[in-house]
């Protein structure tokens, strides 16, 4: 018996104007498994993120999460089906506190979000703070999220993101703007998440110790088709791959990466 | 019986009827198009709406009128008109670039409230300078020399000026036309309007082209304006009246394109040439059917695009933070509610009146704080619902009979139902184009309330609408608004730190996170309009009965923008700031308006001062201050 995958896209195609961005893009992603999907600047990489999460409407080509067609849905559709992401440049309630902006996702999964009455300062207060705790926020949990640095905002949003209890995770460059050390932890954790809760993630990165590091398998986009896809292994000694997009530097980077990641 | 009504439209149009009509039409085209061209090009330079630029557009007339008497006594010949036009528009041109110099440089960062604020303050300002300079009368202009008899046209007599307006608009156009593509101004100006940030980035001397975008803008408004002397004198009201007509134009048109500003007016003259066939009362009706289905189809106007998707992560204007009620705050509510309760007992009968309105309006300006501040939708018509309110109070006693119970209770349930009409096209759209919207649908009403006498009483309004018996006396009557305004102050506030304001105010923060943790942020911001449509026509209603009389400038845009003062003056970022500036503001209008006959300057001067010295209003500067005399205190 095949397992059914978690999320399977199928020829996904986006134009703007005459510009393809994204062409025939199919892959699947399984439970508990990380894929990364890379590739140069204007690749496409965001274009088919937003469409997975529902951002864009895809002008061809179909998204299935867990056996549910979600082409073309809107993104509160697709999170409730579940699909938490977190985005390029983070996106979270700035007048807020992060425990605030955890509970903000929690009163929505529970569908509380409608109510004019209960006082919300409560509400779902210690599943939030739990939360927190999973990514390492816990102490920051009452300072308003927008004193926090970059790379704890993006926890905060990792947090959101499971509030919705997710089978899938969208990370769109989950790691910008963090050190090197922070990159591994998040990295780490994701991991670690992943197997624990059988959560699929898709996430797309520029950084190749992320990649080569934490993946299960990497897509490699380019002018909007995939060319090249496998395990890291196989894609860092992908010809085409080495020449069009890793580079000399980024082909040694890539295979510091995997060595690093048998030992670790 | 359609059919009928069809039949006998048509059998009333003649020929030479829909002749005229379409020129006539075409000529109104010709003069919106060219106000409009010029809002629409400064918007889409600056990403500012400027209100201002009907002010121009009535000193383009005052400015024509004064120069055209000595230019025609030289010579009462065509061309000494022609220069007459030019110079107004040049003269209006100056008074842009002065604006953007000296004011709009200012407040390019601060955020879209304070901007539109700003230029509505200028309205005020320009307004009372005009009828000090030129007198509240109208002054009728010259007529054309050359132009002032009429041609006719397959049997038609047309006025020889409406074929000179119709021949101008395609001009104008053209003129534009060759500005924007030949010009390298004009390609930074097609450029800046697409993204102004990759223009400023790539080095462009930004305040020329600021300055250079205010300046054509200005001159076109005052172009306009003086291009109607010969039809319809100059008077200090043309202002509002032009401005609405111009965001019309440019919402359906679609905001900074200046092809769908003549697409739309093209449209807008037929329909109002035609429409009085249909509606011989109030073609505006028609204009407002137009904009909504176009909206429903196009969100952004027919020839606008939809700003590109920003991630960009701004602070919002508006409450900063919302905590738990701590139990000083609610000892002091305490206080100020026994304070309140023995007031009466302590004032003359004219402060018991003055604390009824402050009560109202506190209210009213704590709805529109809850709409803005928490949610984020700068609304620019909140007068609409309080009007609307007070309409519903009033027709209520006077048509129907019922009691001022009962009218108290339809008067939240009209504004409730007005916002959640409106609300279905507004909350689609959202910053500087909802407040557009909100406006324009304001603008609607109030023309509905002017136009449609047997029901509204026209300008004159209703009389007599006096409370029940029982709440005859004016303590009472305190009391009665005491408890019902409290009452709606507390539930919205409750509403604020429910689950749904929390929610609310996270779409305002970024409406993109909302929308990926499941929230429909559309339908939220659907609620809160209606919310705040009950709470304000619930002080509209209260209103009605302090006054005894209802009137359509309680829906008129100064209405409007009273409110907003009331929020500028006690500050945005506070939940307190509505009420501290509703009282202050009301207080001050009831001591100044005795003493000067300049009350709009002032206010308009006022407005000006806050947003350039303390954006963040009485209350933000009040805690500052606390906070360095404790902190001072301490370290001492």
């Amino acid at each position: 018996m095949i397992a059914r995958p978690l999320l399977s896209v199928d020829r996904l195609t986006k134009a703007f104007g005459g510009v393809v961005a994204a062409r025939d893009v199919s892959f699947e992603v399984g439970r508990g498994e990380l894929v990364a999907l890379i590739g140069p600047n204007g690749a496409g990489k965001s274009t088919t993120f937003n469409m997975v999460g529902g951002q864009l409407e895809p002008d061809r080509g179909s998204v299935m999460l867990d056996g549910t067609a979600i082409t073309g849905l809107a993104p509160r559709a697709i999170w409730r089906l579940g699909a938490g992401r977190t985005f390029q440049i983070a996106q979270t309630f700035v007048s807020m506190t992060a425990v605030e902006n955890v509970q903000m996702a929690l009163q929505s999964a529970q569908n509380m979000s409608f109510n004019l009455w209960r006082s919300a300062h409560a509400l779902h207060r210690d599943a939030a703070i739990g939360l927190l705790r999973s990514v390492g926020l816990a102490d920051s949990a009452d300072r308003p999220v927008a004193t926090l640095a970059y790379g704890d905002i993006k926890r905060v949003e990792l947090a959101i993101a499971l509030a919705g209890a997710p089978k899938l995770l969208l990370m769109d460059e989950p790691t910008a703007g963090m050190s090197r050390g922070e990159r591994h932890d998040l990295m780490v954790l994701v991991g670690a998440l992943a197997r624990d809760l059988g959560l699929g993630v898709l996430f797309t990165e520029h950084d190749m110790d992320a990649v080569f590091g934490h993946a299960s398998r990497v897509l490699v986009l380019v002018r909007g088709e995939i060319v090249a896809r496998g395990t890291p292994a196989e894609v860092q000694a992908d010809a085409l791959v080495q020449r069009i997009y890793l580079g000399k530097s980024g082909t040694l980077a890539a295979a510091e990466a995997g060595r690093s990641r048998g030992t670790s | 019986m359609a059919r009928a009504i069809c039949w006998s439209v048509w059998s009333s149009m003649s020929f030479s009827f829909v002749i005229a009509q379409i020129l006539n039409g075409l000529a109104s085209a010709s003069s919106l198009f060219i106000v409009a061209s010029g809002l629409t090009i400064v918007f889409g330079v600056t990403r500012i709406v400027n209100f201002a630029h009907g002010s121009l557009y009535m000193l383009g007339a005052y400015f024509a009128v004064t120069l055209m008497t000595p230019l025609l006594d030289v010579s009462r010949s065509f061309p000494m008109f022609v220069l007459g036009l030019i110079c107004a528009a040049l003269l209006t041109g100056v008074l842009g670039i002065a604006l953007e110099v000296l004011l709009l440089r200012r407040v390019y960062k601060s955020p879209e409230l304070l901007q539109l604020l700003i230029t509505f303050g200028l309205v005020l300002v320009i307004q009372d300078l005009v009828i000090r300079i030129w007198g509240p009368l109208e002054i009728l202009g010259p007529r054309a020399p050359g132009l002032r008899g009429a041609v006719s046209i397959a049997g038609v007599q047309v006025p020889s000026y409406d074929l000179f307006l119709i021949a101008m608009g395609p001009l104008v156009f053209g003129l534009i036309w060759l500005v924007l593509a030949r010009t390298r101004f004009g390609i930074l100006v097609r450029a800046a309007t697409q993204d102004r940030e990759m223009v400023a980035a790539l080095g462009v001397n930004q305040s020329i082209l600021f300055t250079g975008a205010l300046f054509l803008g200005a001159a076109l408004a005052g172009l306009g304006g003086a291009l109607q002397i010969p039809r319809a004198a100059a008077s200090p009201q043309m202002d509002i009246a032009v401005l609405t007509d111009a965001f019309v134009v440019t919402v359906i048109g679609g905001m900074g394109s200046v092809p769908g500003a003549a697409l739309a007016a093209l449209i807008i003259g037929q329909l109002n040439a035609f429409g009085i066939v249909v509606f011989p009362k109030s073609t505006l009706v028609l204009v407002f059917l137009l904009m909504a289905a176009v909206l429903i189809v196009r969100p952004y106007g027919l020839l606008g695009r939809a700003e590109p998707l920003s991630l960009r992560v701004v602070t919002p204007e508006g409450f900063t933070a919302i905590a738990p009620t701590s139990a000083p705050t609610w000892r002091w509510c305490g206080v100020l509610i026994a304070a309140l309760t023995i007031l009466p007992w302590a004032v003359d009968a004219y402060a018991q009146k003055i604390a009824i309105e402050i009560l109202i309006f506190a209210l009213a300006a704590f709805a529109l704080a809850f709409l803005i501040g928490n949610g984020g939708l700068v609304s620019f018509g909140h007068a609409a619902y309080f009007g609307i309110g007070a309409y519903a109070a009033g027709l209520a006693v006077k048509k129907l009979g019922f009691g001022m119970e009962t009218a108290l209770l339809l008067a939240p349930l009209a504004g409730a139902g007005a916002a959640a009409l409106f609300g279905v096209f507004i909350v689609r759209l959202s910053g500087i184009y909802l407040a557009m919207l909100t406006l324009a649908v304001a603008q609607i009403v109030y023309a509905v309330a002017v136009q449609w006498v047997e029901l509204t009483g026209g300008d004159n309004g209703i009389v007599g609408v006096w409370p029940a018996r029982w709440a005859s006396s004016r303590i009472t009557y305190y009391y009665l608004t005491l408890v019902l305004c409290s009452a709606g102050i507390f539930l919205l506030h409750r509403v604020l730190h429910a689950p749904f304001g929390y929610a609310l105010r996270g779409a305002r923060d970024s409406a993109v996170r909302a929308d990926a943790i499941g929230l429909d942020v559309v339908k939220l911001r659907w609620l809160a309009f209606t919310l705040a449509g009950a709470a304000t026509g619930l002080a509209g209603g209260l209103y009605a009965f302090s006054k005894g009389s209802i009137d359509p400038t309680l829906l008129a845009i100064p209405q409007s923008v009273d409110f907003l003062a009331m929020l500028l003056m006690g500050g945005i970022q506070h939940i307190a700031g509505a009420l501290v500036g509703s009282t202050a503001l009301h207080t001050l209008k009831v001591i100044a308006l005795p003493l000067t006959d300049m009350w709009r300057m002032l206010l308009g001067v006022m407005i000006i001062a806050i947003v350039l010295l303390t954006p963040q209003g009485l209350v933000g500067g009040g805690l500052r201050l606390f906070r360095r005399s404790t902190r001072g205190g301490a370290s001492a």
